[in-house]
């Protein structure tokens, strides 16, 4: 059984559609890019499997594993493993990130039946994960993304997913803002958390992060749809060509 | 009722011109059964304050009464009560008493003919260290009560005073508290004074408070309102010197129908003076909050810098709020800044907590102390802030609903064991 099955999914913001019939496939150990034009689903695909209240699913489902989860609240799709990187995450100031992370694991691990984690214990693991990211100021110790650089806020994701440990990763436009030392780290830090018995969705717009974080399938998302799917050879091919063929491609068919 | 109790009540009449007062109105905290505490001895019981390392010395206020008789240490530090202090030194008393208040305020006016008693604190110039004084203002009384208390407090040149006041009452009974304090800070004094206010819901609290600052004096005042039926914070801060500093904060959490009102003059009359105001506030249900801030700088104020802001989140489409930041300024070489923000609570940053597993309950939480933090960090004195931060999680924990038995001097005996499922200070970690 798959890890996460979308079928027909249908979406709009309030009066505007934007997926028109989505239809992905997800397994454990696998990677995926989603790849396409700008305004065309990609962040509204991501927002939907979260949670986000923003968006209005209209038909389709989306089960993930075994279970439906579009009628779950947000934070319970998180405790039940799915973690989404923001294109732009949020800044709360007055939340230091250590207790931002403090209270997000020990609601987990609740969740999960575990007892919390001491102050010691949690300090530790909060050690060996910002290794992952290789995050050596003390960042912290600062509120949740207030007044972070572009790739503090980024490597900060990825800090946050190595703390929480998902079976599914969704990272929206992770490599966006970033310089190419930033982008090798936060590349690095994902292959790091990669495994067997967890899935990662990469969305970006570069072939470049694809050098990095190597993945098994490309979909290309156009107009509400996935129209395109191959393997990591077909990044290159639309960096090369851009979409343009693509759309052609579907004219021709159509 | 008595004379006093319905002239208190009709006051807001007279006051309809009042530009300052026209919109405050105590009415409905007032009924017809309504008295002015007795001669009985008041019961000489003290009311535990368990803030950890606090070592302050306590003066303690009962209906207006105050038990600590008048002291003078060997250091010349003299405190207690303040008619038992006009006793023993009435000239150098009335050289202070009523000189900063200002006479065109008529609640001011009927506290200064009627007041029962309040406290008095002298510090002597020069004085080593940091003096503490803890003043608890108690209303326990079965009968509804209306009792007004004057404080004098008074700090000599370059010394220095940690002044915390608390308004508390006990149980359910209903009160209309009308007090006023007046502060002098000599010369080079540096004072804190945190209000801290957590009544019942039937309770009324006027809280008077003029300063009046003499060259290079700082202060620091802050109003903490956790609960109360109606309240109303009047500071008045007069800076008559060059190089004084005020900074006032404020900090409201209100639910019900409670009602939670922030006045805040400053007068900048020399110049290199600076203030800093900062207040916020969160209200629920159908409470509604007020802030008035006037900074008014004169004609010679020259190298002036205040600032002001008011923040505020409306919980229910029932919470109100009026926030009206004024700066009138009467010469061009200032920087004075004032703005003021009311919205809801963050979707987007409710999203973003959410999506890490945390609860909505939590997360809303998370983002209303979060708001909370900035005025609770002003707090310089780290016994107070600890206890402080503790308290207003557990106002918030609950969506504002307080519990009933919390009080300012109750430590673990409230009712909420169910502690927030987060761990906010980093110090604790």
């Amino acid at each position: 059984m798959a890890l996460l099955s979308i079928r027909n999914l249908h979406a709009k913001i309030g009066d505007r559609e934007i997926l028109k019939g989505v239809n992905l496939e997800i397994n454990k150990g696998e990677v995926h890019s989603i790849m396409g034009p700008n305004g065309n689903g990609k962040s509204t695909l991501a927002g939907i499997v979260a949670g986000n209240p923003k968006y209005t699913v209209t038909e389709g489902e989306v089960i993930y594993n075994g279970k439906n989860i579009l009628d779950m609240p947000v934070d319970q799709r998180a405790n039940e493993g799915i973690f989404l990187g923001f294109q732009y995450p949020v800044e709360i100031p007055g939340v230091t990130i250590t207790n931002f992370m403090r209270t997000a694991v020990n609601e987990q691990r609740k969740y999960r039946g575990l007892d919390p984690l001491s102050g010691t214990e949690f300090l530790k693991l909060m050690e060996e994960k910002k290794k992952v990211v290789e995050m050596t100021t003390n960042l912290a110790n600062r509120s949740v993304n207030e007044g972070f650089s572009g790739g503090e806020k980024k490597k900060n994701e990825i800090f946050q997913m190595a703390m929480l440990n998902p079976t599914l990763a969704i990272l929206d436009e992770t490599d966006s803002g970033l310089d190419i030392d930033a982008l090798r780290i936060v590349a690095n830090g994902v292959n790091q958390l990669r495994s067997p018995e967890n899935a990662t969705v990469v969305i970006t717009h570069y072939q470049r992060l694809l050098d990095y974080i190597v993945p098994d399938y490309v979909h290309v998302l156009y107009e509400g749809r996935i129209v395109k799917t191959g393997p990591k050879e077909l990044a290159l091919e639309l960096e090369e060509k851009g979409y343009e063929w693509i759309k052609k491609e579907l004219e021709e068919s159509k | 009722m008595t004379k006093v109790v319905q002239q208190f009540r009709d006051i807001k009449a007279s006051m309809r011109k009042n530009e300052v007062w026209r919109d405050v109105d105590f009415s409905g905290m007032m009924t017809d059964d309504m008295v002015q505490p007795g001669d009985e001895e008041r019961e000489q019981k003290e009311y535990p304050c368990n803030i950890p390392e606090l070592n302050a010395i306590k003066l303690t206020v009962i209906n207006g009464r105050c038990i600590n008789p008048y002291h003078v240490d060997f250091d010349g530090i003299s405190y207690g009560s303040l008619a038992d202090a006009l006793r023993y030194c009435p000239q150098f008393i009335e050289q202070y008493l009523g000189k900063c208040a200002k006479s065109d305020n008529a609640y001011e006016k009927i506290n200064a003919d009627n007041y029962e008693d309040g406290v008095f604190i002298y510090i002597p110039d020069g004085s080593h260290g940091i003096p503490k004084f803890q003043i608890i203002n108690i209303i326990d009384s079965r009968e509804p009560i209306f009792v007004q208390t004057r404080n004098l407090v008074v700090v000599g040149i370059r010394s220095k005073l940690t002044l915390m006041q608390c308004d508390d009452s006990i149980g359910d009974s209903r009160s209309m508290s009308n007090n006023v304090t007046e502060l002098f800070c000599e010369l080079e004094s540096e004072v804190q004074h945190y209000k801290l206010q957590n009544m019942n819901d039937m309770s009324g609290l006027l809280n008077h408070n003029y300063v009046q600052m003499n060259e290079g004096a700082q202060l620091q005042t802050s109003a903490i309102t956790l609960n109360g039926g109606q309240i109303r914070n009047h500071t008045e801060v007069n800076m008559l010197g060059e190089r004084c500093k005020t900074e006032a904060n404020g900090l409201y959490l209100i639910d019900k129908n409670q009602q939670a009102d922030n006045y805040l003059f400053v007068n900048h009359a020399h110049p290199h003076c600076e203030s800093h105001a900062l207040y916020k506030g969160i209200m629920d249900d159908a409470s509604h909050a007020t802030f008035n801030g006037h900074v008014l700088v004169s004609d010679g104020a020259v190298k002036t810098e205040a600032y002001q802001t008011n923040r505020n989140i409306l919980l229910t489409d029932k919470a109100t709020v009026q926030s009206r930041p004024f700066l009138e300024i009467y010469n061009d070489d200032v920087k004075c800044s004032h703005g003021s923000t009311t919205g809801q609570i963050d979707e987007l940053a409710m999203f973003y907590i959410r999506s890490r597993g945390i609860s909505e309950r939590t997360a809303r939480t998370l983002l209303l102390y979060a708001f909370c933090d900035e005025v609770i960090q002003k707090i310089d004195f780290n016994p107070l802030r600890n206890r402080l931060s503790d308290m207003v999680k557990q106002r918030l924990h609950g969506e504002l609903t307080p519990c009933s038995e919390c009080a300012l001097h109750c430590n673990n005996t409230c009712g909420c064991n169910d502690a927030p499922a987060f761990e906010i200070d980093p110090d604790k970690l």
